[in-house]
């Protein structure tokens, strides 16, 4: 049996070797997530008419995620104009904190959409471990680019990335 | 388990090694995984002595969650280890294995999963099962769950199975079988007219029981028990309302010292935003409402419900030091929160704008009156208590007031301003018995300095006053950031303030980590105390400890 799993954990992980290089990137899953209002949509039904999408995991108790999510805000104009760009914040607050959520986004003004995943469905079908972690999608869906933590002036480098997306370059090879 | 295990993954394997050809092109594999390594150290100042450590000076958590997923059909699997776990996890978790395995399969309105899941129904007041790898928490199903959505706007829930309580399997006549069901209806989605409506109304409503059969001598115990519980969201233009009551029947257990009376539990919620300024309040009340698969369970584990502790969480250094925890037995409070942007360009708000918010919060335990003449508050084997919904009890568990400014001075430089007032019951939250609240005045400052568009510099200055506990406290953090790969941070908690000379101890720690795209490094070395730590750009739970410590981290 040992045996059997050992040739099948090599295959699988020898399968995805190969599909990762027939692919472009993964799409997203089938999951239910809420907006502020509490009304329930699949996140698959979201869509940017060809744009980039930025996706970004965060929660009230982080504090970089709060930074990143500031820097975003003071660049979404020129991104939004340069790019065509669509940011959505999707909060993995709890029953704690959950309420919270749509004053404190209005208290802040920001002007992205913000998603609300209270038991945490989506944070895992999207493999999301530590926040903040920002997905990059290019128009057709998929995903490009990954990056957790936030360190001042990310953000530059996130919309360089967003900007070769935006441009149908590969930017996959990218650190 | 092995065999199952061997099973699934020869599917997958064949599948995606199929499909990885481009027959059809969809399946895909993702994950991630984490590493957690502790070297400990004696530490005389701290108490940990070398005869403590026994020899024990590794601690290693880790894990690696995989998900396969071929369009309609996912499943995936986590396995875990720790050996030992480190300081501060339940020692139960010791072991390694694979304790979430799962497939489920999505074809329109219907959604059908086996095997361990996580689910909420509301605020989780009847059911929440989830996992926390920072606090080694996991609470998860084992059975089946259906999802249907025969509308938009329509979801019904169904979910049949047992908990997982860490590595020990499910015996016959053991931990309860754990029965739900959820409904919830958005009147906007499921009725065209009111799609454009400024009024957005959506009902929920669950019902949960348990099955655990009396294998009690002494008492005689209900084998079912059942809970109950009605919620609503209300949208009014820019006014939210929502709230849920949650009603269980009587539910003797360790958690209550085996009383039979009744629990419920109720939540109410309003806030008003609009741009630049969201306001909120919200009152809790929960009477008796610890809701476990296994009666006889008292720590961290089974736990079918969730009640939230709303009172606001803190996180840096010196102000999660008092962290509050639900008091399932009893609690009553409200909270009031208030978060305002000053304009760009006005006369306070200056260039860039300034933020403020505003938070109180209050929890009091309930007023308890004897249940009947013979019998005193919580006596075993009686109906316990009696309680008035209305009136607070005069033991405070937790009163809270933050006060937070944030301000960009210029392109390159911000700061946030903090001050925090905290009355904390220590004696019933962290079992200090006999110890009064500790009032505690907390000060911080939190600059940022820009000196190119990578680096920058990062520093916190914390104080923390109060003649209660371990007295005064200091805090200074320096962090240097050169993004996107880089940190280098040290910090010193200073307890200059405590009343044995030998107690005033220096918590310092240095730290450094690398990050590449998602994957992660860090590396450690100090003392570090119980609490929330957030440091190069995440936050995660640390226990109290002294030595080394490596955290790797990736997901794909």
């Amino acid at each position: 049996m040992k045996k059997v799993l050992i040739l099948s954990l090599a295959l699988l992980i020898g399968g995805t070797i190969n599909a990762q290089e027939t692919q472009q990137g993964s799409k997203l899953p089938s999951v239910n997530v809420k907006t502020l209002e509490g009304e329930t949509f699949n996140i698959q039904d979201i869509s940017n008419n060809g744009k980039p999408i930025l996706i970004s995991f965060w929660a009230l108790w982080c504090k970089p995620c709060k930074k990143e999510l500031d820097a975003y805000n003071d660049n979404y104009e020129d991104w939004v104009e340069e790019t065509g760009v669509k940011i959505y914040a999707v909060s993995i607050d709890d029953a704690r904190s959950t309420a919270k959520v749509l004053p404190f986004v209005s208290g802040k003004s920001w002007e992205f959409d913000v998603l609300l995943d209270p038991n945490g469905d989506l944070k895992r079908a999207m493999s999301v471990n530590m926040i903040p972690h920002t997905f990059i999608l290019d128009g057709d869906g998929n995903i490009v680019y990954q990056h957790t933590s936030y360190y001042e002036g990310l953000e530059d480098e996130i919309f360089e990335i967003v900007k070769k997306v935006a441009a149908g370059e590969d930017v996959s090879g990218k650190h | 388990m092995k065999k199952i295990i061997s099973i699934i993954t020869l599917v997958l394997a064949i599948s995606s090694s199929v499909y990885a050809q481009g027959f059809l092109g969809k399946s895909e594999v993702h994950g991630s995984f984490e590493i957690d390594a502790m070297y400990y150290q004696a530490d005389d100042a701290l108490g940990i002595t070398d005869s403590l450590i026994n020899g024990n000076v590794f601690g290693f958590n880790a894990f690696a969650d995989i998900i396969y997923t071929l369009g309609d059909f996912s499943a995936g699997f986590r396995y875990e280890a720790y050996l030992p776990p480190i300081a501060g996890f339940d020692r139960n978790l010791e072991g390694q294995g694979f304790p979430y395995l799962w497939a489920s399969y999505t074809t329109g309105k219907f959604s059908f999963t086996v095997g361990n899941f996580y689910e909420q129904f509301g605020n989780g007041f009847t059911l929440r099962t989830y996992q926390e790898w920072t606090l080694g928490y996991d609470n998860s199903i084992v059975g089946a769950r259906v999802i249907y959505e025969p509308i938009k706007g329509l979801i019904f829930k169904g979910v049949y199975g047992t908990q997982r309580y860490y590595w020990a399997k499910y015996e016959k006549n053991g931990r309860g079988i754990v029965k739900g069901f959820d409904g919830e209806i958005n009147f906007n989605d499921v009725f065209s007219s009111l799609s454009n409506s400024k009024v957005r109304l959506i009902l929920g409503g669950s019902a949960v029981s348990k099955y655990q059969s009396d294998q009690l001598k002494s008492l005689k115990l209900p084998q079912n028990v059942a809970s109950f519980a009605g919620r609503f969201n209300l949208g009014i233009g820019k006014f939210n309302f929502s709230s849920e009551y949650a009603y269980k029947i009587n539910d003797p257990s360790a958690v209550n010292n085996y009383i039979y009376k009744s629990g419920d539990a109720f939540i109410f919620s309003g806030s008003y935003s609009t741009k630049g300024l969201g306001v909120f309040a919200q009152f809790k009340r929960i009477d008796n409402m610890s809701f476990k698969s296994d009666h006889s369970v008292t720590s961290n584990a089974l736990d079918i419900n969730f009640l939230p502790p709303l009172i606001e969480a803190h996180t840096y250094m010196l102000a999660a030091m008092y962290p509050y925890a639900t008091q399932p037995n009893g609690e009553m409070g409200f909270q009031v929160e208030l978060t305002y942007k000053v304009p760009k360009k006005s006369k306070i708000g200056g260039k860039y704008g300034m933020g403020i918010s505003l938070n109180y919060s209050q929890m009091n335990d309930i007023a308890r009156e004897k249940a009947n003449d013979t019998a005193y508050i919580g006596q075993t084997g009686t109906m316990g208590w009696k309680s008035d919904f209305f009136k607070f009890g005069e033991q405070i568990f937790n009163r809270d007031l933050t006060i937070e400014i944030d301000k960009k001075f210029s392109k390159n430089f911000k700061s946030i301003f903090k001050y925090i007032y905290q009355d904390y019951d220590i004696a019933t939250i962290l079992g200090h018995t006999g110890d009064p609240n500790v009032k505690a005045n907390i000060a911080i400052v939190d600059m940022t300095y820009k000196f190119s568009s990578t680096k920058s510099i990062r520093w916190e200055l914390q104080g923390l006053w109060t003649k209660e506990d371990k007295g005064d406290w200091a805090a200074v953090l320096v962090e240097y950031t050169v993004s996107p790969h880089w940190f280098f941070s040290v910090a010193d908690q200073y307890n200059y303030g405590n009343k044995h000379s030998y107690e005033q101890i220096h918590y310092y720690t240095g730290s450094f980590g690398y990050t590449m795209q998602t994957t992660r490094f860090a590396l450690t070395y100090g003392r570090q105390r119980e609490g929330v730590v957030c440091v190069g750009g995440v936050c995660r739970q640390v226990p109290a400890s002294n030595g080394f410590s490596v955290t790797i981290s990736s997901s794909f």
